[in-house]
């Protein structure tokens, strides 16, 4: 190693500006959106919606924040130049980016139920969704994994190496109806959301 | 193949008091170490067919007019903290105009509106890991925080290597900004080589004749080690 990381600063208020311009109103500039639509074309799988906020250690919603996810498609793959394992899903980019709602923080993501990815050892790891998040107030982006309520997670190789048991259920999406679930972030608080680093 | 740790003490802690707003966003636990895995170590790419011709051109891809203030060219190179470039890293910026002023329904400071300027640009790097763009310089503006505090100027980066685990987004500063000191999300970095990292260079020889003064802004992405399929399931 001869260079060191460059340090991260806080995305600010106006990370809407520059990350998703058409949502704040700066029309014209790109066509859409980035990560606006995971979906592009008939893509194999499971059509779900994850909603939710991120709330503060005062109990309030963020309005300011930006989430992104990434995922694999049905198949357990990613749709990343890096992914060694085969090609994914022409119709499916695995990545969606939202701004919170201006009023209630609240964001959606219209996606697919996402296959199991090999972890370490080549054991096999619980379907999951990679949250980041970044606001007003959040130094280094936040990285975070979301994982489906109706699944077995008890041999899960990530999951398996957390501590704090009671915590685990911070990673647990709640069904709201077939297909559709709600992933609450919280940054603080006694149901305070795992963060990992890697 | 792995990104190497990020070292402690190097970015900002989550909770830093004179930064408000961090009180009540920063997390009470440290963050739980987990391994790295196909999830972390691939991430999205975006082709060249993403970008329109004045995606990277912040003075004029947004009014009729081009956009007041200094101009000028912000340019550098993405490598990894191995030196080697980083090609493909989308690079997405944002910024206030000259006058300090963000285009955005929450911003309350009375600087001007530029009518032509939107505020948003974004690239993506060549084979060689470098970058361009054109803009204005951005003014400084006053933020509510302490009683009178005031962000030194800077240009907002949010940065896609080739894996999620290099997510990262930071701001960058222009050389001999006295404010750049006195700035308490500035001094949220725990260290004053980390800061310098994050202060773009003059750089003469790179001015375009008659047009723009040239900053040069180098990004350094977290490396790896190992080829790319060992230690592969
Ligand atoms: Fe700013």
């Amino acid at each position: 190693m001869r260079f060191r990381e460059s340090a991260s600063q806080t995305a600010g208020p106006y990370v809407h500006i520059g990350c998703t311009p058409n949502f704040c109103g700066i029309g014209g500039v790109y066509t859409e959106d980035l990560g606006s639509r995971m979906i592009t074309g008939d893509a194999k799988g499971e059509r779900i919606t994850i909603r939710g906020t991120v709330i503060d250690g005062a109990g309030m919603a963020l309005r300011d924040a930006m989430v992104e996810i990434w995922q694999a498609d049905a198949a357990g793959l990613y749709a990343s130049p890096e992914e060694a394992r085969g090609a994914a899903d022409p119709h499916f980019t695995g990545f969606g980016r939202r701004a919170g709602d201006y009023e209630t923080g609240e964001w959606v993501f219209e996606t697919i139920r996402p296959g199991p990815v090999p972890g370490p050892g080549g054991r096999m790891q619980a379907p999951h969704v990679t949250f980041w998040i970044v606001a007003r107030g959040i130094n280094l982006g936040l990285h975070t994994r979301m994982y489906f309520p109706e699944d077995d997670l008890s041999a899960d190789p990530v999951l398996s190496r957390i501590e704090h048991r009671s915590r685990i259920a911070t990673l647990v999406a709640k069904a709201e109806g077939q297909g559709a679930y709600r992933f609450d972030i919280r940054l603080q608080g006694p149901e305070e959301t795992i963060f990992f680093e890697c | 193949m792995s990104y190497y740790a990020r070292a402690s003490g190097w970015h900002p802690p989550a909770l830093h008091p004179p930064y408000k707003t961090s009180v009540k966003r920063s997390p009470s636990f440290a963050p739980v170490t987990m391994p790295q895995t196909p999830s972390e170590l691939t991430g999205p790419a975006f082709g060249h067919g993403l970008f329109g011709p004045l995606d990277n051109d912040l003075i004029r891809n947004f009014g009729a007019e081009a956009a007041i203030g200094p101009r000028i060219v912000v340019f550098g190179r993405v490598q990894d903290e191995d030196g080697r470039p980083v090609p493909e890293a989308l690079l997405e910026i944002w910024q206030a105009n000259a006058s300090g002023r963000y285009r955005h329904a929450k911003e309350g400071y009375i600087g001007a509106i530029d009518p032509n300027f939107g505020g948003c640009g974004r690239t993506i790097t060549d084979a060689e890991g470098r970058y361009e763009f054109r803009t204005i310089q951005p003014g400084a503006y006053p933020w509510p925080n302490g009683p009178n505090d005031w962000r030194p100027a800077h240009i907002h980066f949010s940065i896609f290597g080739r894996a999620f685990a290099q997510r990262l987004i930071t701001q960058m500063y222009f050389e001999g900004d006295p404010m750049i000191w006195r700035c308490p999300i500035v001094s949220s970095i725990p260290s004053r080589e980390a800061v310098e990292g994050l202060i773009a260079r003059w750089d003469p020889e790179a001015t375009l004749p008659m047009d723009a003064r040239a900053f040069r802004f180098d990004i350094t992405l977290r490396g790896r080690r190992g080829t790319m399929f060992e230690g592969r399931p």
